[in-house]
C-alpha cells in the first residue's frame, strides 16, 4: 500500500517537473512547479515529517510560488511563446555539463551506505515539530539565530532594489 | 481498521452536504438580514419566505450560458474557479466537531483529520487560496479582472501573516498544534478570555481572507466592475461567488474553534457516561456559535463601509503585524518569567 | 529497502490522512461534476462581441496583461521573508514549556535583529502604499 503511494508520488513529481522545464507557457511551468512541491509534502508525509511536509507548502507553495506568479504576470510572457536562440555551441555545453552531473550522481550513489532498517526506526520522531524545536533551539541555535541576520539583509535588499531613487 | 474507515467516510459525506447546505443558505439569509437591516423584505417569491431561493438560484446558475472570453486560456480558466472551491472545501477536515462518538464499543474522534500538525494543515489550505483567484484573474483576459485579481492576492497574503502570528499565544498555552488539543485546553478558561487582543486580530484577518466587507475591495464595483471573477459566467461564477461563503462557514468555525472553546459548553463534564450524547450536544453548540459568526460576519458587512486600499495595507502591515508580535513577546514573558 | 522506510508510520495517522484525502476526493468530485454539468447544460450561442473583454461598453484597448505596479510585487516578497519567519515560530511555541525562560530569551534574540529590519523597511517606507 505504502509502496503503490510512494511510486504513484513518485510518478507525479518527475511527470510536473518535467513538464515545469518543457511548458513553453510560463504560467504552466509554474503551476507545474507547484504541483511538483505536492507531490514532495507528499513524501515528507511518508516520512512522518508531517511539519516540513505543511512547511513545504506554506511557504513553497503558499508563499515563493504566488511571488512567481506575480513575476510571470508582470513580466507579459503571455502572448507568444519565448523562442530563445540555441546555437550549437551551447548545446554541447549542455550534454556535456548534463553527463557530468549524471555521472556524479551515479558515482555518488554507488558510495552511499542507505541506512539500515533498525536505523530508520529513530526517524519516527525525527520529523515531527517538538523533536525539530527542540533540536532548532539546542543543536542549532547558532544557524537558527544567524537566519534573522540573513533576513535583514534580505530586507534591505528588497528596499534597495525596489524603491525609487529620491 | 474498515470501520474506522467507514465511519470516516460517513462523517466526510455528511460533513460535505452540510458545509453545502449552510453556504447555500447563507446566500439566503446574507439577503434576508441585508433586507431586515435595511427596513425590506428581501426574497420572498420561491416557496414560503422564500425558502427555496438558493435552490433556485443553484439551478440558474447551472443552466446559464457558459461563456468564455476570447484570448483567455481555456485551462486556466476552468481551474481558477475549480481550485477557489476545491481549497474552500478541504479545511474544514482538521476541525474538531464534538467529543468522541462510541458505536458498538469501538471510540471514533468526531473529526475527519486530527493530524498532529492541525493549525498548520489550516493555514497551508488557506494559503492556496490565493490560487484560484490569482489564476482566474489572469486567464480571463480582462484588465478589471487581473487588476482584482493581484489586489486580491496582495490583500490575502499581507493578512494571512498577522493571522499566522495572531494564533500563536494559543500554542505558547497549549504546547501542541493539534486541534483537539487546543479545544480541550479551553474546558475551563475560553481562549478569547484570554488572548482578547489575539482574538480581535484574528477576526480582522478573517475578514480580510474571505475578502468581505469591509475589504471586499477586489470586487469592488465602483472601481473594479466585477473584480476577478468579472468574465465569469454559469457555475463558474456560481464557485467564485459561493466558495466565498464556504470560506465564511469554515472561518466561523476556525474562531469558533480556536477562540470560543470550540464544542465546549458548561456541563459538557458530566456527561462523561453519555458520550453519544455529549458529542451530539457539543456538535449543536459549536453550531450555535458558527452560526453566530456567519450572522456576524453579515452584520459587519451592513455597518462598516469598505476601506480603501492603502489603508487595508497599512492596517495589515502597519498595526496588525507589529501588534501580533509585540503580543508574541508580552504572553511569552507572561508565560514564562512570571 | 524502501518499506522499512515507510511501514513506520502509525496506524492513526494513517487513518487522519486518509480521511484528509476523502475530503479531496468529494471536493474534487464535487467541482469535477459541477465544471461538466454546467458546460453541457448551458445553451451555447458565440458570438464575436460577447467574447470580448467587458469594458463598461468602452472598446478595450491593448493586451490586457498589463505590468502592474511594483508595490504589489514588494508585498510579495516581504510576504515571503515574513512567512518563514512566522513559521519558525511555531517550533518555538510548541516547545515553549520545555524550553522554558532560556528559550524565550533565545527567541528574543531571534525576534529584536528582524523587528530592527521591520523598522528598516519602515523607515524607508517600502510599506507605505501611497508613498511608493
Amino acid at each position: 500500500m505504502q509502496q503503490i503511494l510512494f511510486y504513484i508520488l513518485a510518478l507525479l513529481a518527475i511527470a510536473f517537473s518535467i513538464a515545469t522545464i518543457t511548458s513553453r507557457n510560463a504560467m504552466y511551468s509554474v503551476l507545474s512547479l507547484v504541483a511538483t512541491f505536492f507531490a514532495l509534502a507528499g513524501f515528507y508525509l511518508m516520512l512522518n515529517a508531517e511539519f516540513v511536509a505543511f512547511v513545504h507548502i506554506i511557504v513553497y507553495a503558499g508563499a515563493i510560488m504566488v511571488l512567481f506568479l506575480f513575476v510571470v504576470m508582470m513580466l507579459n510572457l503571455n502572448q507568444s511563446p519565448v523562442n530563445i536562440p540555441r546555437p550549437l555551441l551551447a548545446r554541447l555545453a549542455a550534454v556535456v555539463a548534463g553527463g557530468i552531473f549524471g555521472l556524479t550522481l551515479v558515482a555518488a550513489l554507488s558510495q552511499t551506505i542507505l541506512p539500515t532498517s533498525a536505523e530508520s526506526t529513530a526517524l519516527a520522531e525525527v520529523g515531527s515539530v517538538r523533536t525539530l524545536g527542540k533540536m532548532l533551539f539546542n543543536e542549532f541555535l547558532l544557524p537558527f539565530e544567524l537566519t534573522s541576520v540573513l533576513f535583514i539583509a534580505t530586507m534591505v535588499g528588497v528596499v534597495v532594489l525596489t524603491k525609487k531613487e529620491e | 481498521m474498515i470501520s474506522v474507515i467507514t465511519f470516516k467516510l460517513i462523517l466526510v459525506s455528511l460533513l460535505f452536504l452540510v458545509t453545502l447546505g449552510i453556504a447555500a443558505y447563507s446566500t439566503y439569509f446574507e439577503r434576508k438580514i441585508a433586507a431586515f437591516l435595511q427596513d425590506r423584505i428581501g426574497p420572498n417569491r420561491a416557496g414560503p419566505f422564500g425558502l427555496l431561493q438558493p435552490i433556485a438560484d443553484g439551478v440558474k446558475m447551472i443552466f446559464k450560458e457558459e461563456h468564455r472570453p476570447a484570448g483567455s486560456n481555456r485551462l486556466l480558466f476552468i481551474l481558477g474557479p475549480s481550485l477557489a472551491m476545491a481549497t474552500a472545501l478541504m479545511t474544514s477536515a482538521a476541525i474538531p466537531w464534538g467529543t468522541h462518538i462510541e458505536i458498538g464499543g469501538h471510540s471514533y474522534a468526531f473529526q475527519v483529520a486530527d493530524i498532529n500538525v492541525g493549525v498548520l494543515y489550516v493555514f497551508a489550505i488557506v494559503s492556496l487560496g490565493v490560487y484560484g483567484i490569482l489564476i482566474g484573474g489572469w486567464s480571463s483576459n480582462n484588465k478589471y479582472s487581473l487588476l482584482g485579481a493581484i489586489r486580491a492576492s496582495s490583500q490575502m497574503i499581507s493578512y494571512e501573516l498577522a493571522m499566522g502570528l495572531s494564533i500563536i499565544p494559543i500554542i505558547l498555552y497549549t504546547g501542541s498544534l493539534q486541534m483537539s488539543d487546543i479545544v480541550e485546553g479551553q474546558h475551563q478558561v475560553w481562549n478569547v478570555f484570554r488572548y482578547p487582543l489575539g482574538f480581535l486580530i484574528f477576526l480582522i484577518c478573517a475578514f480580510a481572507e474571505t475578502n468581505r466587507t469591509p475589504f471586499d475591495l477586489p470586487e469592488c464595483e465602483t472601481e473594479l466592475v466585477g473584480g476577478y471573477h468579472t468574465e465569469y459566467t454559469s457555475m463558474k461564477l456560481g464557485f467564485f461567488l459561493f466558495s466565498e461563503y464556504v470560506n465564511m462557514f469554515v472561518s466561523s468555525a476556525m474562531i469558533a474553534t480556536l477562540f470560543f472553546g470550540g464544542y465546549h459548553f458548561p456541563g459538557l463534564s458530566s456527561l462523561e457516561h453519555l458520550p453519544n450524547l455529549a458529542a451530539f450536544l457539543g456538535f449543536g453548540v459549536l453550531f450555535a456559535k458558527i452560526l453566530f459568526f456567519i450572522f456576524f460576519f453579515m452584520w459587519i458587512r451592513w455597518t462598516i463601509p469598505r476601506f480603501r486600499y492603502d489603508q487595508l495595507m497599512r492596517l495589515g502591515w502597519q498595526v496588525l503585524m507589529p501588534t501580533s508580535i509585540v503580543l508574541i513577546v508580552i504572553y511569552g514573558a507572561i508565560f514564562s518569567f512570571l | 529497502m524502501l518499506n522499512s522506510y515507510l511501514n513506520k508510520n502509525t496506524m492513526e495517522s494513517n487513518v487522519d490522512y486518509l480521511g484528509i484525502l476523502l475530503q479531496m476526493a468529494f471536493a474534487l468530485g464535487f467541482v469535477g461534476l459541477t465544471m461538466v454539468a454546467t458546460h453541457t447544460l448551458g445553451p451555447k450561442r458565440r458570438t464575436a462581441q460577447k467574447a470580448e473583454a467587458f469594458e463598461c461598453g468602452v472598446e478595450s484597448v491593448g493586451n490586457a496583461r498589463l505590468p502592474f505596479s511594483i508595490k504589489y510585487f514588494l508585498t510579495a516578497i516581504l510576504f515571503v521573508l515574513f512567512d518563514v519567519e512566522v513559521i519558525f515560530f511555531y517550533p518555538w511555541a510548541v516547545n515553549f514549556k520545555e524550553l522554558g525562560g532560556i528559550g524565550y530569551l533565545k527567541m528574543l534574540f531571534f525576534i529584536a535583529p528582524l523587528f530592527l529590519g521591520y523598522l528598516y523597511i519602515l523607515k524607508k517606507g517600502a510599506l507605505n502604499w501611497e508613498k511608493m
